[in-house]
């Protein structure tokens, strides 16, 4: 009791300097403090039940704990992340992106093919890919090599409808402005088309980085070599060492936020001269 | 006429080439196996008998799409519903936790996003891990629910609900404090001068406008947690669901049984999109918002 009633406390303690700090104003450290704060004391209060109310490791390990299996076990985590994410999403992800940029770039003088492949691409976007990955791990072995396969085709559609929407991004009068220019086609595509698409290229990327996290993990579940990040959560879980189950799920989301991170930066850099980008 | 074809005729002549193309793959795929087993058998077939080999064979590369229709036959319309070999039972499996993850998570993403949009602390607090959480492979963490639950015993439907719900969950809210905050100053000003109190200004204002951020996000919400109760089916040995075909499958190496298994889990995708994209046009027209 009185262990709930002090997480009470803390809690209510804590709201209440958020919320005095987020009525002082939005200045950008505000901004950045505000959140920090909250996720400190959900861990913080985390802890705490975890040790008040003495719950079972087995069921939810203190973040203390997690944090010490993430450093002790390093060398594994890099080892891990270097099968899961680099071998298997990275290869996955730039070769599956890089595809559905050429296809949309070839077929972009087609209307029939645009026409064709953008509803279908639209509905396999809705459809649970994932479960490809045990025919791509029977097609291309236990490796990491099965694990980019099913990433490729993971991230290709949704990159695809979202180059091809791109293009279509420009206006009439930019069009004709380009005409009277006498542009060739190259020189239209590279001076006006693709700038015009880079934000809903961007965006594409940015979809494809959480899609290929997940793509690389799952299929490992439906086989994998005794390294990668889907094969140690499912191997852990089965001997119940939970810390170093949550140990991999924060190496997990620290690649993915870095991931998606990474792409956010490149876009600013990219579009930079874009209304969304300036505000 | 005209019309139709010329919105179905590209999609469908696509449609035509991928199956072509399958078939193609099909007999490429295949053929070492038809080459092995001829060779063993010492008979000597014609290029037509060895092609028509590669497309009925048991456990093949890769099936013609004829082999999983068959199989789709089989298991749908064939088997009794309550057999566990009916596809029909397997897809019930997974589609009741699905369905009630969704309403679950949509339910909880609303009432977290009109708390976000009302209380400038809550924003500034939770909304920035939300967005955050978007980039993280939420999937992964599904196998580690299904076996704590397991621990505590609880299983069956409601952890798969749990996972399907948490992944309903991030599209929505997003996808609503947006919704909730289309209004502009200018209609927000016009509440005002009518002397609107909060609660009328969210019912008569930021609750109808939203609507239109509301399906879209839903349609992706409810993919996504048919993705996530396929995914929590996986890795406990469950015995029953579209996972549990899949991983049966991929044991076994019965290609014809995961390709029936994905084609019903895109079946069954589609076919809750589409009940989305109904309910949002029924809404709108209710609305006077249909286009």
């Amino acid at each position: 009791m009185m262990i709930l009633l002090g997480a009470i406390i803390f809690w209510l303690a804590m709201w209440a300097v958020n919320a005095w700090l987020a009525h002082r104003g939005s200045s950008r450290a505000i901004r950045i403090i505000v959140p920090i704060i909250f996720g400190i004391t959900v861990v913080a209060l985390w802890e705490w039940l975890v040790w008040g109310w003495d719950i079972n490791p087995v069921l939810l390990p203190a973040p203390s704990a997690i944090y010490a299996a993430f450093i002790g076990n390093i060398p594994t985590l890099w080892a891990d992340f270097l099968q899961t994410f680099v071998q298997g999403a990275l290869t996955g992800y730039i070769i599956g992106c890089g595809a559905a940029f050429l296809t949309a770039v070839a077929i972009d003088r087609s209307p029939f093919l645009q026409r064709g492949l953008l509803p279908i691409g639209n509905f396999v976007a809705a459809l649970p890919i994932v479960g490809i990955a045990p025919i791509m791990v029977m097609w291309f072995g236990f490796g990491w090599q099965s694990k980019a396969a099913v990433v490729v085709i993971m991230v290709y559609f949704p990159m695809l409808v979202n180059t091809v929407q791109g293009m279509k991004a420009t206006d009439p009068m930019q069009r004709d402005l380009m005409r009277t220019y006498a542009a060739s086609y190259p020189q239209r595509l590279m001076k006006l088309r693709l700038p015009a698409a880079a934000p809903f290229i961007f965006n594409g990327l940015k979809i494809s980085t959480t899609l290929a996290l997940i793509g690389a993990i799952v299929a490992e579940y439906f086989g994998s070599p005794i390294v990668g990040m889907g094969f140690r959560i499912q191997t852990e879980l089965g001997r119940l060492n939970l810390d170093m189950v949550w140990a991999e799920i924060v190496v997990a989301a620290i690649a993915g936020t870095a991931f998606y991170g990474l792409v956010t930066l490149l876009e600013r850099a990219a579009t930079f001269w874009h209304p969304s980008q300036r505000g | 006429m005209r019309r139709f074809w010329h919105s179905a005729g590209p999609v469908l002549t696509i449609v035509a080439a991928i199956l072509l193309g399958w078939y193609v793959l099909a007999v490429i795929l295949n053929m070492p196996w038809t080459l092995d087993r001829m060779e063993r058998a010492g008979e000597s077939l014609s290029f037509t008998e060895r092609v028509a080999d590669t497309w009925a064979q048991d456990k093949p590369r890769l099936p013609a799409p004829h082999q999983i229709l068959v199989e789709l036959y089989d298991t749908v319309i064939d088997k009794k519903i309550t057999s566990k070999r009916s596809l029909v039972y397997h897809s019930w499996v997974t589609l009741v936790p699905t369905v009630a993850g969704f309403a679950l998570g949509s339910l909880l993403g609303i009432l977290l996003a009109v708390g976000i949009v009302h209380d400038r602390t809550m924003d500034m607090s939770v909304m920035p891990w939300v967005i955050a959480s978007q980039a993280v492979p939420i999937v992964a963490i599904a196998p580690m629910i299904i076996v704590v639950l397991n621990a505590v015993g609880i299983s069956g439907l409601l952890p798969k609900a749990i996972i399907a719900m948490y992944l309903s969950f991030f599209p929505v809210v997003v996808g609503m404090v947006k919704g909730f905050r289309t209004p502009d100053r200018m209609e927000l000003d016009q509440m005002r001068t009518w002397s609107a109190n909060k609660w009328q200004t969210f019912w008569s204002l930021r609750w109808p406008s939203s609507v239109r951020f509301l399906f879209p996000s839903m349609k992706i919400a409810i993919s996504a947690s048919l993705v996530g109760t396929i995914v929590a089916e996986l890795p406990t040995g469950a015995v029953a669901g579209l996972g549990a075909r899949l991983l049966g499958g991929s044991y076994y190496g019965q290609t014809i049984q995961i390709w029936s298994a994905l084609v019903m889990a895109s079946l069954l995708a589609a076919l809750l999109v589409m009940a989305v994209g109904m309910a949002e046009r029924i809404t709108m027209k209710a609305m006077g918002m249909a286009r």
